[in-house]
């Protein structure tokens, strides 16, 4: 066991990956020599050579067009786009290539890779350091989307990511990288060093794609969260001395409805939080599944704290950002309604 | 819009939109068209520098003469056998061509892509490649297929859909895929698969493997965004790939010149790039052979990259949905001066002795025979009007390697 920020679980499940696998290449922008522009590949070339871990043209469609080549050679291309910002160049390679591939050549070919991006707010990133765009990918059918809230899931999450058969978009939220971030801005930062999910094992481990975890359990309703919004989540709640059930879903596709179900059914409320814009984001799949699953059980309607339908402004982070406030009134409506 | 505002000294702008010289009714023109005499063009080297052969880019590699004889250093690299066996190959795509657009005709499918004029380019290169390579093509070198001897049958079974689909009735007509006969899955996005051919390349180099791929695109598609990210990551990866660029003057309805074609060709742009670039007779089943092996023989020897520019026509319409005659000449493919690949390669196999017109007719009826015989066993396992298709529980399949619940549960409400 050791204390790992969440950059050192992802270089750890890279390595180890690397070291088990030689089919296992890493690549992007700034991802060799320099180690990342996060340091979440930092060593990795030294150790394995720069024909396994290297620094790629400035063209992200290229490095998942590339990737997609590699995959069908067969290789395991792991591949960053250095923000979830910059994935739209790589779009079309993604949605109609790497999701497709394996069923529109019936198995012939097929797409095992891992494309990592930073994704989400509460860094003053502005526009285009900020999007969570993890809803134009759940829309694509064939893509798995994994979003990591913890440094002992990343790890997990990454390794069994790399060894999953399927394209896997892999979205880590930058703000979590050092430490938890429970949006409460104005206090100092916490490291993962004094949080629980910081410890994490030195050797390889996998956590299953499609199992959520229960993070908080709770029988006054439901929190459904992914990625920084689970620990906000969970500030709520403690604010607010609600007794909240947070579910950190930890996989968007294939989601784990059994685990969602089964605790809306138990608390009869559903809060459902994520920083991306409100409209079409994967909030209001996660409401409309529940509406079907769980209807009969509903004592309110589900609410949905989200992102504003607006881009991601700079001065205004924190009136953009769903904080515990927000969810916090969220609590109180579904508490009441 | 803004009103217009121009100073004393400034004449108003003008967006300039290229367009063709000819148009439907107008006498066709190539007057422009330089085509060097056979056997002009040199030979480089395969280890020359591409600084060193930026001439090859601007001219054309060309094997035969107008009486048939094989002239110059590129010529010599093919016996009469394997010649007899390119000519085979393209009468066999231009009847399957045939077949195929008359079934489209009479209903059995929806749509279909003919080769017309282009056979010699994917036939000539599939035989400079060996197996285990991989090509990325597009929709239009079917040829790769035919000179790789995967079955006629299973084309046709694509074509229409049907019971023995290998695709399971999921791709559109035309879109193959044959993992073992190296031909990547077609996707119909444009241009995508140029740079996936640059990562396969850049694995076999990962992997000290000593394989080859090969990439296609058409000269409408090098406008395509990923058409520069392949010249970049084979630049730079020096990546064991050959660049072709079909360039068949048109790209639907649109002129080659709105590619940017006309003015610099498009073997010139690998210059940018470093990329050593050659442009080829595309109608010259010698010529293209030639090229592809010396790209081929490059690559193998981790030389790196090479840029082919196939000049060519499309005689036929862009698709079973395209009409040319609303955008172009009639008689503008017979005026095409590089003239049609098989009555080029058959009379050069007359003039060497290699074969007559006795000899043309038999192999004809034999094509006609294997053809028919390959559409009989393809409609045995259905057309797309009558079935049988692949069962519809089949469109839940390979969407991932796993169905997870959520298809399970879609798959069941289906009622599959």
């Amino acid at each position: 066991m050791a204390r790992m920020t969440m950059i050192e679980a992802i270089r750890s499940a890279h390595d180890l990956a690397m070291e088990r696998d030689e089919r296992v290449v890493v690549f992007g922008e700034d991802v060799g020599y320099f180690g990342g522009v996060f340091r979440c590949t930092a060593g990795l070339q030294e150790k394995y050579g720069s024909s396994r871990c290297f620094d790629a043209p400035i063209n992200e469609s290229g490095i998942v067009g590339a990737g997609i080549g590699m995959a069908a050679y067969g290789l395991k291309p792991v591949v960053e786009i250095q923000f979830a910002d910059y994935m739209y160049p790589a779009y079309d390679q993604i949605v109609s290539e790497a999701a497709r591939i394996r069923h529109r050549s019936a198995g012939q070919f097929t797409c095992q890779m891992v494309i990592r991006m930073p994704t989400g707010g509460g860094i003053f990133g502005g526009q285009t350091h900020s999007q969570s765009p993890e809803a134009l990918f759940t829309h694509v059918s064939g893509l798995k989307v994994v979003v990591p809230s913890n440094p002992q899931d990343a790890k997990g999450l990454l390794l069994a990511a790399i060894e999953d058969p399927d394209p896997v978009i892999f979205l880590e939220p930058k703000r979590l990288y050092n430490g938890p971030f429970d949006g409460h801005h104005d206090r100092p930062v916490v490291p993962w060093k004094n949080h629980p999910l910081g410890e994490v094992e030195d050797g390889p481990y996998t956590v299953p794609l499609g199992k959520a975890a229960i993070r908080r359990a709770g029988s006054a309703l439901t929190v459904l969260a992914y990625g920084t919004m689970v620990h906000v989540a969970e500030a709520a709640a403690e604010d607010a001395s609600v007794d909240a059930e947070v579910i950190d879903l930890r996989t968007l596709i294939p989601y784990d409805l059994e685990t969602i179900a089964a605790s809306v059914k138990k608390t009869g409320r559903c809060v459902i939080v994520h920083e991306a814009t409100r409209t079409s984001g994967f909030g209001a799949e996660l409401s409309a599944l529940v509406q079907e699953t769980c209807f009969y059980h509903l004592e309110a309607p589900v609410v949905r704290v989200t992102g504003w339908d607006t881009p991601y402004p700079h001065a205004q982070e924190w009136a953009y950002f769903p904080g515990p406030d927000r969810i916090r009134r969220a609590f109180k409506a579904v508490l009441e309604g | 819009m803004n009103e217009t505002v121009s100073g004393p000294r400034h004449q108003p702008l003008q967006l300039h939109v290229p367009e063709p010289g000819v148009r439907p009714g107008d006498a066709p023109d190539f007057s422009e068209f330089e085509i060097p005499r056979a056997g002009a063009v040199r030979r480089p080297g395969i280890d020359e520098a591409p600084e060193d052969m930026r001439d090859m880019a601007f001219s054309v590699v060309r094997v035969l003469n107008k009486a048939g004889e094989a002239v110059g250093p590129w010529a010599g690299q093919l016996s009469a056998d394997e010649l007899r066996a390119g000519l085979r190959h393209m009468l066999t795509l231009r009847q399957f061509d045939e077949r195929m657009l008359r079934a489209q005709r009479q209903g059995k499918t929806s749509f279909y892509v003919q080769n017309l004029g282009e056979e010699a380019v994917a036939c000539a290169f599939r035989m400079a490649l060996e197996d285990g390579d991989m090509n990325f093509p597009t929709y239009r070198q079917a040829g790769l297929l035919i000179a790789g001897g995967y079955p006629l049958t299973d084309m046709m079974n694509q074509i229409f859909s049907n019971g023995a689909d290998p695709l399971k009735g999921r791709q559109l007509p035309v879109m193959y895929s044959a993992r073992d006969h190296g031909f990547f899955t077609i996707s119909g996005n444009l241009g995508t698969q140029f740079i996936q051919a640059v990562g396969w390349a850049m694995a076999s180099a990962i992997a000290r493997d000593t394989r080859i791929a090969a990439a296609w695109i058409g000269d409408g598609s090098t406008s395509e965004n990923d058409f520069h990210a392949a010249m970049v990551f084979a630049s730079s990866y020096q990546a064991p790939v050959i660049l072709n660029i079909v360039n068949n003057q048109w790209a639907i309805s649109t002129f080659q010149g709105m590619a940017r074609g006309g003015a610099v060709t498009f073997a010139a742009r690998g210059h940018g790039f470093g990329i050593p670039a050659i442009r080829v007779d595309g109608n010259d089943y010698l010529a293209v052979h030639a090229v592809a092996r010396w790209a081929a023989e490059r690559a193998r020897a981790g030389l790196g990259p090479t840029l082919i520019e196939h000049v060519t026509y499309r005689a036929g319409a862009h698709s079973t949905s395209d009409d040319p005659s609303a955008y172009r000449s009639k008689e503008e493919c017979d005026a095409w001066p590089l003239g049609d690949p098989i009555d080029r390669l058959k009379a050069h196999l007359v003039t060497i002795g290699e074969w007559s017109e006795e000899r043309h007719s038999q192999a004809l009826a034999e094509i006609a025979d294997e053809v028919r015989g390959a559409q009989k066993a393809a409609e045995a396992n259905g057309t797309l009007i009558t079935g049988p298709h692949p069962s519809p529980r089949a469109m839940f399949d390979d969407v991932y390697a796993e169905m997870p619940a959520h298809l399970i549960r879609q798959r069941q409400e289906a009622g599959y």
